[in-house]
């Protein structure tokens, strides 16, 4: 009896210390790059532009091309993977199909991102001619980020409620109807926590980046589709690894790693205000 | 009196998977009549009753034999046009199952679905339809309000207001009053009263005192048989098979 007592209150105390550490060391993390980022940041360095002539510094150009990435990679994320999981979900006939599919993007949601770096490499900037551009990187970004969406959105498919589809088959719709208008409506949570969640992934991604997107830290020039799809440059992660590693520059190094820990806070706000908000309708 | 016959059942065997869930059934169901269809859980009647729109086609393995007719054209036919059927046959659930919008996007769902996108149109087959459902009045002023803030009871009149809306001929409900109170279910049956003279109506119920007040016939089913069908009036009073006795006397269910 004492023994079982003492067994278990050893394991709530390990339990414990186990959370203790996780949250400690999360809050040390957060807390040591805002201590040395915080005095490096200001409205100029967020708003400015690199210039050796003026001495200026600031990050905008890279904030302006990770908007860029993310909107860009989204874009293409979006529809192949929401439709891919329509597909998976509701047409596809070969159980094993969707089994190897389903197991094949467990994987890749796993594998290394400096694979698809190589791939990018391969792929776009060289066999496609997109050469290290931005666009490239998001194209990349898109396929690394592509079995996030595919998981999410199917997960909510399959949370939709059976009554929804009986409800509008019942009345005669078809099944391509029946899914546009009841169930995917009831999946957008899912649909938009993939989003997010890949969002999280392209802001966070640095390995892909460095290989296909270039580091320029100059301002692009986003002014049409021509021009933008020539853009060349480093995102706030890339930038962040330009200025710690090839220029020694920690102050700014800091600075740059305190923007990209509030934009993923940020972003983890959303995906779990977005999850909230949506189920409850 | 000749009455004509809407859906027609012969000999029809349905399985799921392997597991044979109907055994050669042999019934009419003639227009403008509440049947309604009696048994046990597990007796077959509401399989037998989601035969007739095919929403079994959603479990995989399920399939049918024998003849099953509405018009006198075969319903698991070759190249029948399952949609159609179904705006035809239109179906009431157990649970009140609304979609997540408005109660008036909720009976546009079908005549929107079906091609009607003219506005006077819509407002007004959603009005008739309401009425219909003896709804209209207590939603009248707040039609752009969630359909689920709705008490159950109210949502079920929904459902049948929404399937109506399709101007179905057929109307199967598959014990659409058992998940309600006894008021909220009162209320349907008397709805039920109202729509026998426009529609026909199929009724799965557990509760046999509904079936003997609302249908003008009735079959008793029984581990996947129809043991005895006829008039209600009939069968409650005279039942010719003994299983049926027993079943309507409390001796088992």
């Amino acid at each position: 009896m004492l023994r079982r007592r003492i067994r278990s209150a050893l394991a709530r105390g390990l339990l414990w210390l186990g959370a203790l550490a996780v949250a400690a060391l999360l809050l040390s993390v957060a807390g040591y790059v805002c201590v040395r980022g915080l005095p490096g940041l200001s409205w100029q360095f967020l708003t400015g532009q690199e210039s050796a002539l003026r001495g200026t510094e600031g990050i905008l150009p890279a904030v302006v091309n990770t908007l860029f990435v993310i909107m860009v990679s989204l874009a293409v994320v979006l529809p192949v993977g929401v439709g891919a999981a329509v597909y998976l979900t509701e047409y596809a006939g070969s159980r094993r199909l969707v089994g190897v599919i389903d197991f094949a993007a467990g994987v890749l949601s796993g594998i290394p991102s400096i694979l698809y770096a190589m791939l990018g490499v391969l792929l776009f900037c060289d066999r496609l001619g997109l050469r290290r551009t931005l666009l490239a990187g998001s194209m990349t970004l898109a396929i690394m980020t592509l079995p996030t969406v595919l998981r999410t959105t199917r997960e909510s498919l399959r949370a939709a409620p059976a009554s929804y589809r009986e409800g509008a088959l019942g009345l005669g719709a078809g099944k391509w109807p029946m899914i546009r208008s009841v169930v995917l409506p009831a999946s957008v949570d899912g649909v938009v926590t993939g989003c997010i969640l890949a969002a999280g992934r392209v802001v966070g991604e640095t390995a892909v980046l460095l290989y296909t997107a270039g580091l320029s830290t100059a301002m692009q020039d986003f002014s049409g589709l021509r021009a933008a799809a020539r853009a060349s440059g480093a995102t706030l992660s890339t930038v962040l690894y330009v200025y710690a590693k090839e220029r020694a520059d920690f102050t700014a190094a800091f600075a740059v790693a305190t923007v990209l820990l509030a934009v993923a806070a940020l972003l983890n706000a959303a995906a779990a205000a977005a999850g909230r908000r949506l189920r409850r309708v | 009196m000749s009455e004509r016959i809407l859906l027609s059942a012969r000999e029809l065997d349905f399985y799921y998977g392997t597991a044979q869930a109907l055994r050669k059934i042999c019934l009419d169901v003639p227009q403008g009549r509440v049947t309604a269809l009696i048994g046990p859980s597990g007796c077959g009647k509401s399989t037998f009753l989601r035969c007739m729109n095919r929403m079994n086609d959603l479990i995989p393995g399920a399939r049918a034999e024998g003849s099953l007719t509405f018009h006198g054209r075969e319903i698991y036919g070759r190249g029948r046009d399952v949609t159609q059927l179904r705006r035809q046959i239109g179906m009431v659930f157990q649970k009140p199952n609304l979609f997540p919008m408005s109660i008036y996007d909720n009976v546009a769902y079908g005549p929107r679905l079906h091609g009607v996108r003219r506005r006077e149109a819509l407002d007004e087959t959603v009005e008739r339809s309401l009425r219909a459902a003896a709804i209209w009045e207590e939603v009248k002023n707040r039609l752009r309000r969630p359909a689920l803030g709705l008490s159950g009871g109210q949502q079920q009149r929904l459902c049948i207001a929404r399937a109506l809306a399709v101007e179905p001929e057929v109307l199967l409900l598959d014990e659409a009053t058992s998940a309600l109170d006894p008021i909220s279910a009162a209320r349907i049956e008397a709805l039920l009263g109202e729509l026998k003279s426009r529609y026909t109506l199929v009724l799965v119920t557990h509760n046999m005192q509904q079936a003997a007040r609302v249908s003008d016939r009735t079959a008793f089913f029984l581990n996947g048989e129809l043991v005895e069908a006829g008039p209600t009036d009939r069968l409650f009073s005279m039942p010719r098979d003994r299983r049926t006795e027993e079943y309507l006397t409390g001796r088992f269910g």
